[in-house]
């Protein structure tokens, strides 16, 4: 091992995670002496947004470097991690400024919540960038104390605190296999590092047995952070329990540092490995599809409804990653993505509704839509026909080159069972449609004035259904990123 | 200028006009909305003119254009036409003039959104038969399920809902079996989605059956083929005129396009080896709905069923593999284009009017609107298949080739030409002829110029196609013999 020596030169990788840090905090000091008047929150709320950019500016501003592992084999910086960082914090962006209005109606916009949005990003970013067990589990840490205390921080709401309560339970229960599998890892192989432990894998070096239990707990715990079945039982109740655009942030961001994370430990660390996790991941995605499609139609909360819908999509990433080489990462990644932008389409379409003392959650919510605003009901069209998979969206793609790279790794049968379960998904998203155009409104729809919602759920929809059309440049780019970095 | 261009101008004129239709949509000045679709309806039938004047009689594919789209997984924008698919291009655009000009003092309630859903529809469905390119075919072919599933579900009747879900969700199973095979074939030629490399692709007798069955649940759900055809009674007869018109005379046809396009040259052995199973489906859809087509009381569902019988000839004629049944099959669904549109069409005028479409609230029409009964039973005779009209050339033909194959196949089949009789007739007798049947029947007024206009033009087109169908059989001929000659070649190695 080289002695430690410190220049500018090997923390210059990880300058998108320093500068967040380091915005973060001053956005705690500072929101310190903005509290008080409401037009400060508003100031609070720029400061996080303009942080954000910053953050985004400089990673995009890395893209292009070369590869670099550095700080001692903790940290990587290469293209996946860029794409997979530019989207989470374009993700957490899009989401604060779609979740403002509704938490501020709801007294939620403080300081605190923003500051740990913030921090929650640092986690994500830590999570795609690592390079060692350590780091990994320090940035899944960060991101996920980061989201117990988002959702418990609405104090006054028994569901919220009742959902705050379980994340945290399964969640550190999660941790524990994951660490404890990690132990076993370590133990297997003598080393916490990626490259070291992916080394002693492929050639033989390691404890097989051993390495093989380890394998078992860490699979567990990352099914459990991304919500597949029989892993996914905190989902719905969190879900749904948590305030809008918590869940929002819950259920967009987090799926990308997921997929980061599975890369680094599963396709990359454990490469040599990959027979004995496909055949896990088989499962996982297997019931999650089968949990998520079927269950999702007996609901009649949207929040639930799109928490069963994570699950089966989780299922198809993690199809993707099944398919175990760069063409299946590569739609994995290109799936995560439209993932979080159609998630940011779904739930802002609740926003949208929702009005101080109305929780538009229900799927009758919806009803008659169109006569209210054709617009916003046809943004809420294409996000719900994407998430069926049906062109020309980018669900449709997202769901074809999983399925091309499944196929190609033989997994007829797993093609042929997705199908035949997008089928039955489709079901409960064509619901939401039904309502929106072919039934009259309940009650009184009332669309958000706020430009912020509007602005993000419409660029939302018109980048699904614009990545439908022309969907090469992403997937070129999805591609490249693991072609560079696997 | 456009000439390599047409393609895609027949495509993307719709689309566009649509878009624009549904920019400019209110619904309490509808006049410019209107006016805006018919000028797009009209210019993108004007656009395939130049399809039917250029087109060479060879079975080669013309007008190609081609475009990389997605260059990762070799994903093409391929278009281009042979005898097979120019008709029904043509057939398309201008059954979209005629659903715009039909809609015109019926539609009041979201003209603008009514009006795009068909102009993009129609833009979507020519770029189903103009594509080349597998991913781009499913691309257009599922995106048309949006449109038509809007159109189902928000005109449509008091049962609109669970008709518009029910096709929906049918149509998918089936399209997504064959997205499957379609990138199962995209690894069997190493990495291509065209369709033209899949007909040549050689593959084991296995495959082979397994694609056919996937690429069958996609089509015979569209044709519709007996037992997934119970979507069409319910999407039909809830459809407004214009939904009815489309699916009728061209979502139908997409399907039994897909057989030539796919199912035949890509798996021909499977295609012989499950003939037998294809044409006793196609003999049940002939006998069997032709029997339960009888004793509908509601004219819709009536045609409707009659269409899933005519279909069935169609499939009939496709699966006997003679030259005679596959001309037979196409000219039947050009035919039955014209012919179901033009039935539709004519319930719908009626429908406008007394707001039934119970055969038992009609009565002697034929006293309060003379004009419209003529064209009535013209186009009922014509669905009879009655010489002299389209729908007798195209059964006749089939009827023909099946001689060659076999006696009994042939007898059952032409036993559609006493049932369609009877129940064509049977409707007609009770709707338009004998006393005034009620008082709103009395009060009935004849067709006006606008409905004049449609009608005249099918009814020309109906008895132009039943005179001389030369110039169609001229362009289709060339294609299927080529196509013939492919499905007799073994692929199995």
């Amino acid at each position: 091992m080289t002695t430690a020596t410190f220049s500018f030169a090997t923390i210059a990788p990880a300058l998108p995670e320093i500068v967040l840090l380091v915005l973060a905090a001053a956005l705690l000091v500072a929101d310190l002496f903005l509290r008080g008047a409401p037009e400060q929150r508003h100031a609070t709320y720029g400061l996080t947004q303009a942080a954000l950019a910053v953050v985004a500016a400089v990673t995009l501003g890395q893209m292009g470097d070369p590869s670099e592992v550095t700080l001692h084999g903790m940290y990587v910086s290469d293209l996946l991690g860029q794409v997979l960082k530019v989207a989470t914090v374009l993700t957490v962006m899009g989401t604060l400024a779609m979740g403002r209005q509704y938490l501020q109606l709801r007294g939620l916009l403080t300081g605190e919540f923003l500051s740990l949005a913030l921090f929650g990003t640092l986690g994500m970013m830590v999570m795609i960038s690592a390079h060692h067990f350590l780091t990994l589990y320090l940035g899944l840490e960060l991101m996920a104390l980061s989201q117990y205390a988002m959702v418990a921080l609405e104090r006054d709401s028994a569901r919220a605190t009742e959902a705050a309560m379980k994340y945290f339970v399964l969640g550190a229960l999660a941790s524990g296999l994951l660490l404890y599998g990690m132990s076993m890892i370590y133990g297997a192989t003598g080393s916490l590092e990626l490259t070291r432990v992916a080394d002693a894998v492929s050639n033989g070096e390691s404890h097989a047995m051993l390495g093989v239990f380890g394998l078992v707990f860490v699979v567990s715990g990352i099914a459990f952070k991304l919500g597949a079945a029989p892993f996914h039982m905190w989902i719905p109740d969190v879900y749904h329990g948590a305030a809008t655009p918590t869940t929002l942030y819950i259920g967009a961001a987090p799926k990308l540092a997921a997929l980061g994370f599975v890369l680094r430990l599963l396709a990359y660390g454990l490469q040599g490995m990959t027979t004995d996790w496909q055949q896990m991941l088989v499962v996982l995605a297997v019931c999650s599809l089968l949990v998520g499609n079927v269950v999702a139609i007996a609901q009649s909360n949207l929040k639930r409804m799109l928490a069963y819908s994570t699950i089966a999509h989780m299922g198809f990433l993690a199809l993707g990653i099944i398919a175990g080489d760069d063409t299946g990462y590569g739609a994995a990644l290109f799936y995560a993505i439209s993932y979080a932008l159609m998630t940011l389409g779904s739930f802002g379409a609740i926003l949208l509704l929702s009005r101080a003392g109305f929780e538009a959650e229900n799927i009758d919510d919806f009803r008659g839509l169109n006569q209210k605003s054709k617009w916003f009901a046809f943004m809420m069209l294409i996000v719900m026909f994407s998430l069926a998979g049906i062109p020309p969206t980018v669900g449709f793609f997202a769901k074809l080159v999983v399925l091309q790279a499944v196929l190609d790794a033989g997994y007829t049968w797993l093609v042929v069972l997705a199908v035949l379960l997008s089928v039955v998904g489709a079901f409960y998203y064509l619901r939401i449609v039904r309502l929106m155009y072919m039934e009259a409104p309940a009650g009184e729809i009332t669309v958000d004035p706020h430009p912020g919602t509007q602005w993000v759920l419409s660029i939302a929809g018109v980048l699904t259904l614009v990545f439908g059309i022309l969907p090469a440049p992403l997937l070129n780019l999805c591609v490249r990123a693991i072609a560079a970095s696997m | 200028m456009f000439q390599g261009y047409l393609l895609s101008l027949t495509i993307w004129v719709p689309i566009a006009f649509g878009i624009a239709v549904l920019a400019i949509g209110n619904d309490r000045a509808p006049a410019p909305t209107r006016w805006t679709a018919l000028v797009g309806a009209v210019l993108g039938f004007l656009v395939c003119l130049p399809l039917w004047s250029g087109f060479q009689p060879t079975a080669e594919m013309q007008f190609t254009e081609m475009g990389s789209w997605i260059p990762r997984f070799n994903v093409n924008y391929h278009l281009g036409v042979d005898g097979i698919s120019m008709p029904l291009i043509l057939l398309n655009s201008l059954m979209t003039v005629l659903v715009v000009i039909a809609h015109w003092e019926v539609v009041t309630e979201k003209v603008g959104q009514y009006l795009a859903a068909f102009l993009i529809m129609s833009g979507l469905i020519n770029g189903t038969f103009a594509a080349l390119d597998a991913i781009l075919f499913y691309v257009f072919f599922e995106a048309m399920l949006i449109p038509m599933f809007l159109i189902i579900g928000v005109w449509g009747g008091p049962n609109r809902v669970y008709a518009a879900v029910k096709f929906f969700l049918y149509t998918l199973l089936g399209s997504l079996l064959m997205l499957a095979a379609f990138i199962y074939l995209y690894w069997q030629t190493n990495g291509s989605f065209e369709i033209l490399d899949f007909h040549e692709v050689a593959l084991g007798f296995t495959p082979q059956v397994l694609i056919f069955l996937a690429m069958f649940m996609s089509f015979a759900v569209k044709v519709p083929m007996w037992p997934v055809h119970t979507w069409l009674p319910d999407a039909h007869v809830e459809a407004p005129t214009g939904g009815s018109v489309i699916l009728a005379a061209i979502t139908l046809k997409i399907g039994g396009y897909g057989f030539l396009r796919f199912n035949l040259p890509i798996a021909p052995d499977a295609s012989h080896y499950l003939a037998g199973f294809m044409i006793t489906l196609s003999l049940i859809a002939v006998v069997y709905i032709g029997l339960v087509a009888l004793v509908q009381a509601d004219m819709k569902k009536l045609i409707a069923y009659s269409s899933i019988a005519h279909m069935g000839f169609v499939t009939l004629g496709f699966f006997i593999f003679t030259a005679d049944g596959m001309l037979g099959g196409i000219v039947q669904m050009i035919s039955h284009g014209f012919i179901s549109a033009a039935l539709f069409l004519c319930v719908g005028v009626l429908y406008d009017r007394v707001h039934s479409r119970q055969i038992a609230d009609y009565g002697g029409v034929a006293n309060t609107m003379p004009v419209f009964a003529a064209f009535f039973v013209l186009f009922a005779m014509a669905n009879t298949g009655l010489p002299g009209t389209s729908g007798f050339v195209g059964e006749f033909l089939v009827i023909l080739g099946t001689m060659k194959v076999s006696f009994w196949m042939t007898f059952l089949a032409a036993t559609t030409l006493i049932t369609g009789a009877a129940y064509t007739l049977w409707m007609i007798k009770r709707v338009v002829y004998g006393e005034v049947g009620n008082a709103r029947v009395a009060k009935l007024h004849d067709v006006g110029a606008r409905e004049m206009t449609f009608l005249v033009i099918l009814a020309a087109a109906v008895l132009a196609l039943g005179v001389y169908p030369k110039p169609l059989s001229d362009v289709v001929n060339p294609t299927i013999h080529k196509l013939l000659a492919h499905v007799q070649q073994s692929k199995v190695q």
